[in-house]
């Protein structure tokens, strides 16, 4: 099978160009792809669109923030275009306020189906969130047995970064509790899927196969963490 | 009247769990409606459900023992409960929309008389913080609020219309304030249980929208 391992995060984000979609997952600061982040912001493709839960967090460790705070993102397609408290003010907030950056603000349910959606070959959904409040006006809207729901459309994307608990050489992954979140809905919507993994990568048939989070058919490229690397 | 005490925080979110039933599956909002889970009835098993895709966690977690891989959707780490069970964030909404949250416990700036509520976005932000909560207030079988019954500078939160941009529409069954307890019914807000010292005239005082009196109104029921 196809060994997809490469030596280190910088090889591995080397020819992400500028101007690309790309997924980072986490959620609660748990699941992040920090590794690849801190690459991806040493390489410095410009111009990129994020899509992520959040617009970066309040914390100094990294994560979309860092590249947003480094100007590489132009467009943010999120949950959350401002924290839950108004006194965090991130760089993504400073930005967005002076029109520095666009957004896409999105319920969270609808970002991971409309993830689902990329990665499953289905061409639109409908949802009830947001039926009947300001995100849902201009959109299709359809009555289905009395429910009224909108129409919404996969979110398909170039790069997804992932952070994986282990993995085989050919991109089997298994994920840890919540550290699952976003990861297996980016890692089937985008076209290359780059992950970094924490425990092992191990050699094919050493995953029990039916624990299997995300098939390695969806997997390009695979780093371990090295013991100096991003950890938390 | 601003002199009288106001309920705490703590047994504002106790008198919410007190609804929950036995078996159901409870949603708890980052923030306030967290403290929910403070409230602890042996009688009933309650699963608690984050919108990261846990199904039933325990309490937080003891300091020098967290996991951290395992956060609530406040990023507070949690410990597992036997029968806990993991599935990706798609799969976690999936459960959502199809019903199967019983309730949904969230803050809010403002809920009006016909059941809407908003909490995402407040005009002098341009951003908003949606999260969960369209797919949960659109989905989950119940709507709780938990919130100061008026604003920092004493205005009403309890309106005949909102006036910030809604979460959902219609949604909401039932509201814990600082000065008691409300359910949303077809004719408007009616007072339930009101604080200590508190009359229905006094908090109407600080409310825009109409209340009425619960047949049973009485005083707020505290934890036992």
């Amino acid at each position: 099978m196809k060994n997809k391992v490469y030596p280190d995060f910088d090889t591995a984000v080397a020819d992400v160009p500028d101007g690309i979609t790309f997924m980072s997952p986490g959620f609660g600061g748990v699941g992040i792809p920090r590794n690849l982040l801190a690459a991806l912001h040493r390489q410095g493709a410009k111009n990129l669109s994020g899509i992520s839960n959040n617009s970066g967090s309040m914390d100094d460790k990294v994560d979309v923030g860092t590249l947003i705070q480094a100007g590489q993102v132009k467009k943010m397609t999120c949950a959350f275009t401002a924290p839950t408290h108004p006194s965090q003010i991130t760089p993504f907030v400073k930005m967005y306020n002076d029109g520095d950056i666009d957004a896409e603000l999105v319920p969270q349910g609808t970002l991971a189906e409309r993830m689902r959606a990329a990665g499953s070959g289905i061409g639109a959904f409908y949802t009830p969130a947001s039926v009947g409040t300001e995100l849902a006006e201009g959109k299709e809207h359809r009555e289905i047995n009395g429910r009224t729901y909108v129409l919404e459309f996969p979110l398909p994307a170039d790069f997804a970064f992932i952070r994986a608990w282990r993995a085989d050489t050919f991109g089997n992954l298994q994920f840890r509790l919540t550290q699952r979140n976003f990861n297996p809905v980016m890692a089937m919507a985008a076209d290359i899927t780059v992950v970094e993994v924490e425990d092992a990568i191990v050699e094919p048939g050493e995953l029990d196969a039916d624990n299997i989070h995300v098939p390695g058919v969806y997997v390009d490229r695979l780093v371990k963490i090295p013991n100096d690397g991003i950890w938390d | 009247m601003p002199d009288k005490p106001r309920l705490e925080r703590q047994a504002m979110c106790d008198r919410l769990a007190m609804e929950f039933q036995n078996d159901w599956i409870v949603n708890l909002g980052v923030g306030m409606p967290t403290l929910c889970s403070n409230y602890i009835d042996d009688s009933k098993e309650i699963i608690f459900h984050s919108e990261n895709g846990v199904i039933g966690y325990g309490p937080l977690s003891q300091e020098g023992h967290e996991d951290q891989h395992l956060v609530n959707a406040g990023g507070q780490n949690v410990t597992q409960m036997p029968g806990m069970a993991i599935v990706h964030h798609a799969d976690s909404f999936a459960l959502i929309r199809k019903g199967m949250v019983d309730v949904t416990v969230m803050g809010a700036y403002e809920v009006s008389e016909n059941g809407d509520f908003a909490n995402w976005r407040i005009p002098t932000r341009k951003g908003g913080g949606i999260g969960g909560a369209m797919d949960l207030a659109a989905c989950a079988k119940r709507v709780f609020i938990a919130m100061e019954h008026t604003t920092r500078d004493g205005d009403p939160r309890m309106l005949k219309r909102c006036q910030l941009p809604i979460t959902a529409p219609g949604a909401v069954t039932m509201v814990a304030t600082d000065l008691g307890l409300f359910l949303v019914k077809d004719t408007g807000f009616e007072l339930k249980e009101h604080a200590p010292g508190w009359t229905l005239a006094d908090i109407q005082e600080l409310t825009e929208a109409k209340l009425s009196a619960a047949p049973d109104l009485k005083e707020f029921r505290f934890r036992d």
